[in-house]
C-alpha cells in the first residue's frame, strides 16, 4: 500500500479540533514540566510518553468517520471504531519508534552537541517508524501461510 | 551512578526556588513559553498525521515524539543534559507503557467495537499500571 498526502482532510477539521490539540499539546507539556520538578526528572521522564493526544485523536477519527456514513445515509455503523483501532494500531509501531526516539537521546546526549542528538533521535524515530510499518506486512505474509 | 545524579539533581532543584517577584515572573513566563512551544510542535505533528493516507501510517504520528521534543529541548535549555538524558531513559519505559495502551485501545475498539473517548480514556489505567511497573522494577 503507497503512503500518500491528502491535504484535502485538513478541510475537514474544524478549527476547535486545531484548538482543542494545540491546548493539549501545551498543557501536557506544562505537566510533564511541573511532575519533573516535584517527583524528578526519573519520574517526570515517564510522563513525556504519556498518551495525551491519543484520546483526543481517536475520538476525532471516530466522528469524522460516523458523520461520512451519516451523509451516505448510514446512521448506525462501526466504522468509526474501526478506523479509531486502525488508527491504534499505527499509533503501537509508532510507540517502538518512540522508545527508539528515548533511547538514543539518553546514550547520546551525554557525549555530542544537544542539537546533533535531537536531530539523529528524531531521524531514528522517522526510520524505525518506517521500518515498523514495512514489517506489519510480515504478520499478515505468515498469517495468510498459517 | 544514575541514583548520585538523581540526588543532586533533586537537590539542586529545591534549592533554585525564586523568593523575589521578578523571579516568580521569570518562573512563570518559563511555563507559558513552554504551553506554546507544546502545543505548537504538537500541533504540527498532528497536522502531519491528518494528511497522511493510509490511516494505519497516519496512526504512527500518534505517538510522535512530540511533546519529547518540547519538553527535552526547554529542558535540556534550563537543566542541562545530564537532568534531560535521564528524563530520555525513564521515556523508554513510558513509551513501552503506551505500547501496552494502544494495542488494548485496537483491541478494545477493533475487536468489541467499543467506542473510541471511553476506550481511550478508560485504557491509561493500563498505561499507568505499565508505567510505574517498569519504573518500580527497573529504574526505583
Amino acid at each position: 500500500m503507497r503512503i500518500t498526502i491528502n491535504f484535502a482532510a485538513l478541510r475537514q477539521i474544524q478549527w476547535h479540533e486545531y484548538l482543542t490539540r494545540f491546548l493539549l499539546g501545551g498543557a501536557i507539556t506544562v505537566a510533564t514540566g511541573l511532575i519533573a520538578k516535584h517527583f524528578g526528572p526519573v519520574i517526570g521522564g515517564l510522563f513525556v510518553a504519556f498518551p495525551a493526544i491519543f484520546p483526543a485523536g481517536a475520538t476525532l477519527i471516530e466522528k469524522h468517520e460516523r458523520d461520512k456514513k451519516r451523509r451516505a445515509g448510514i446512521p448506525q455503523t462501526i466504522r468509526g471504531r474501526l478506523a479509531a483501532a486502525l488508527d491504534a494500531r499505527g499509533t503501537a509501531m509508532g510507540t517502538i519508534a518512540l522508545a527508539g526516539f528515548a533511547l538514543v537521546v539518553w546514550k547520546l546526549l551525554p557525549a555530542y552537541p544537544a542539537a546533533v542528538v535531537l536531530v539523529a533521535a528524531l531521524s531514528a524515530w522517522l526510520v524505525l517508524a518506517v521500518l515498523m510499518w514495512r514489517l506489519r506486512k510480515l504478520h499478515v505474509y505468515f498469517s495468510v501461510r498459517r | 551512578m544514575f541514583h548520585l545524579q538523581i540526588h543532586e539533581l533533586a537537590s539542586r532543584r529545591s534549592a533554585d526556588t525564586p523568593d523575589n517577584p521578578l523571579g516568580v515572573i521569570i518562573m512563570g513566563m518559563e511555563w507559558v513559553e513552554r504551553f506554546f512551544v507544546g502545543g505548537l510542535i504538537v500541533s504540527a505533528f498532528a497536522v502531519i498525521g491528518d494528511v497522511l493516507r493510509p490511516k494505519g501510517f497516519a496512526g504512527l504520528f500518534g505517538a510522535a515524539p512530540s511533546v519529547a521534543l518540547g519538553t527535552l529541548t526547554l529542558t535540556l535549555l534550563t537543566e542541562g543534559k545530564s537532568y534531560a538524558a535521564l528524563e530520555a531513559r525513564s521515556m523508554i519505559a513510558g513509551a513501552l507503557a503506551f505500547l501496552a495502551y494502544a494495542l488494548a485501545c485496537a483491541y478494545l475498539m477493533g475487536r468489541k467495537h467499543i467506542r473510541a473517548a471511553p476506550t481511550a480514556i478508560a485504557m491509561l489505567l493500563v498505561w499507568g499500571v505499565c508505567a510505574f511497573g517498569l519504573w518500580s522494577t527497573l529504574l526505583r
